[in-house]
């Protein structure tokens, strides 16, 4: 069967929507479709290995990882019922993953219907609009409008929370505690009406965090994590490393995330601050990563942790800039390409090898 | 009774211990192949050093292990320290030459270059998916050429014009090979293009980026190879330091790592007669079906890993 072309019909009223897993964005996605679009949402299941080998069987061997679980995902949505499927464009290969994912579940005999929203500008949110008009051509422009500023501000909630217990994990003296905290923070976000619960919710969460006995030595080991947009986001993708670290007793910071990405992934701000390692935008997230690296490094971080899919272009070419930056504050950079392994001992050999080596040198700078 | 410190490295293709005093002088030490089986391999060794010692007077008070294998046989010796081979080998080569600036580490599976300024691991890299250039690849060569191993380094240097091969990959690295050969090169000058295309590997791609500064000690099974060597030195132009114990350095610095956890938990030279049997089992509580590893010691669960999350946890009594 052919992918269909580029003008969406609209859909009809019993249409279950899913969208690829990445990492806890699921319940924005949810709330935008069932109370903006008033339609039924698949959530999908929580990604396993079944996700990666299924999506890995259908996929292009040298394709990253992303769109490997990606395709997984859409895989398993549509064993739970799922009918229509969502894709977003993207600033690297992504903005042409969505057509290769349709063509992929329709040679596979997938009777789906797939929206892809690459042509849409993220800097632009009536091409969003635009869009989801012509899947619902009633749309209540009002509503819609009402769900996906709640979604939004979801999605600030959930990087603020999450980048908070990046600081705390490795301090509290039960982590299980911290994700029990978290577990329950998502779901309950899940069924959250309208801004003031949200806000409610977030304020209430961070409370009782911030409320967790922490023992945080004077100088704690503190370390950044750059990378690609997926693979850094999405705890499954990268192995958990932010827990891993937390074990380990560090202090995590990570600018990249949704939130951040939308309100602050500015090339006009960015160049001039990076101008000393990079002259040109390379595409996707590589002027975030070196711009984050470059503010880890100034601040006087123990190490960098740059996380990419094998194969990632922008962040391949974020390396050299990421190697110069290295040299010029001293700081140790690891550098980790995830793909389909599911062996966490290279990873954890390296990891307990960078914690080391970082731990060790400020012992002996102290 | 001196106290006594035990050291395992225990790697893809063999099996390292040293047993150290309190000053560091090695009491004991073996090197034999792993062959697949970890835990056989541990039971030799055990064997082999409570050989060496002498009972009367040393007491092994605290293990350590490290290589590929070491979470497995530190549950089976009850380690107190479970090290990456990263720290061992920089703790234990720094520990001999205090000065070193670059370590070069290659092994059967994997090689890595350490970074060291002032005694402190400054930077380090591994080599990432593929295992052209280490020594499984030199040992798999060596049995296409009909020349013992060992005897690669020797042979290699008599060569005057080594023959150039691809290093990039061990598959166009082999293609290479089998050309020179077919169209006359002497065995000895591909011999020493083969211990040049590893050094040109090591150097481009676990070295990539890295400055390279002196003293640079060399180590790891591959480190016997003195036409390996001589290719560094010349590549680099710098001398390259190989110790004669340089295959235990891993073994020797997480020695030296349980001595400085001061914990003591004496080693029960009973290992290498117990039964240790490991089973493998899928969680199957959710998809992800982790795959966890229990190890019994004679019937009893000692140890449990592999889990994700904390449903699939395996409590030891």
């Amino acid at each position: 069967m052919p992918v269909t072309r580029t003008v969406q019909a609209p859909l009809p009223r019993d249409a279950k929507i899913s969208f690829p897993q990445f990492a806890s964005y699921g319940i924005a996605m949810e709330h935008l479709v069932q109370r903006g679009l008033d339609m039924a949402f698949v959530m999908p299941p929580r990604m396993t290995r079944r996700t990666l080998e299924v999506g890995a069987r259908y996929s292009p061997d040298s394709v990253c990882a992303p769109f490997k679980l990606n395709l997984g995902c859409f895989l398993e949505c549509i064993e739970l019922g799922a009918d229509t499927l969502i894709q977003t464009g993207g600033t690297c290969r992504l903005g042409y993953y969505g057509e290769l994912h349709e063509q992929i579940l329709r040679d596979l005999g997938k009777d789906i219907r797939f929206v892809n929203f690459a042509a849409c500008d993220f800097s632009n949110p009536k091409t969003f609009v635009d869009e989801f008009r012509q899947l619902k051509p009633d749309l209540n422009l009002k509503r819609f409008t009402a769900a996906a500023i709640q979604a939004v501000r979801m999605v600030n909630a959930i990087d603020e929370v999450d980048a908070l217990i990046r600081r705390r994990i490795g301090f509290v003296g039960d982590p299980s505690l911290l994700d029990h905290i978290h577990g329950r923070w998502l779901e309950q976000l899940r069924h959250a009406d309208g801004l003031k619960q949200i806000e409610q919710l977030r304020r209430s969460t961070i409370r009782t965090i911030e409320a967790l006995p922490i023992d945080m030595p004077r100088h704690p080991i503190r370390v950044g994590i750059v990378g690609e947009f997926f693979t850094v986001m999405d705890p499954f993708s990268n192995h958990e490393i932010e827990r891993e670290l937390g074990r380990m007793g560090v202090l995590v910071e990570r600018w990249m995330d949704i939130s951040n990405c939308l309100y602050h992934y500015r090339g006009r701000k960015m160049l001039p601050r990076i101008k000393g390692y990079a002259h040109y935008d390379m595409g996707a997230t590589a002027m975030g990563t070196i711009d984050a690296a470059l503010r880890y490094a100034k601040a006087g971080f123990d190490g960098i942790i740059h996380v990419k899919s094998a194969g990632c272009t922008p962040e391949i070419d974020a390396i050299p800039a990421l190697q110069n930056i290295s040299a010029d504050y001293r700081i140790p950079i690891l550098y980790l390409s995830y793909d389909t392994q599911t062996s966490e001992a290279g990873l954890q050999t390296r990891l307990e090898a960078f914690y080391d080596m970082i731990s060790m040198r400020k012992e002996a700078q102290q | 009774m001196e106290k006594a410190y035990l050291g395992v490295d225990i790697g893809s293709i063999s099996t390292k211990g040293v047993v150290l005093d309190a000053d560091n002088n090695i009491l004991a030490s073996d090197y034999l192949w792993t062959e697949g089986d970890p835990i056989g391999a541990t039971k030799r060794l055990a064997k082999s050093l409570e050989q060496q010692l002498d009972a009367g007077r040393h007491q092994i008070v605290a293990s350590g292990t490290t290589g590929s294998a070491r979470k497995l046989v530190g549950a089976m010796l009850g380690a107190v320290v479970v090290k990456n081979e990263i720290t061992a080998h920089a703790v234990g080569t720094t520990t001999l030459y205090p000065d070193v600036r670059t370590i070069f580490e290659i092994g059967g599976q994997d090689s890595k270059i350490i970074l060291i300024e002032n005694g402190v691991v400054v930077d380090y890299a591994m080599n990432t998916l593929c295992a052209a250039g280490t020594g499984s690849f030199l040992s798999s060569q060596a049995r296409r050429l009909g020349v013992k191993v060992e005897e690669f380094g020797e042979i290699a240097l008599k060569s005057k014009n080594p023959a150039a091969i691809a290093a990039r990959c061990t598959v166009f690295a082999e293609s290479d090979l089998v050309h020179k050969a077919q169209i006359g090169y002497s065995k000895t000058d591909i011999i020493a293009g083969l211990c040049r295309a590893v050094v040109l590997n090591y150097l481009n791609n676990v070295g990539k980026g890295k400055k390279i500064a002196g003293p640079i000690v060399f180590q790891g099974g591959v480190s016997k190879n003195a036409g390996v060597r001589a290719a560094f030195e010349k590549e680099t132009g710098l001398p390259v330091i190989v110790d004669p114990n340089g295959h235990l350095m891993g073994a020797f610095g997480v020695a030296i790592l349980a001595r400085r956890s001061g914990r003591e938990s004496p080693f029960n030279a009973d290992v290498a007669d117990m039964e240790f049997v490991t089973r493998a089992s899928n969680c199957g509580q959710c998809a992800n079906n982790c795959e966890r590893i229990l190890v019994y010691r004679e019937g009893v669960l000692i140890d449990a890993w592999g889990n994700r999350c904390e449903r699939g946890a395996i409590r030891v009594k």
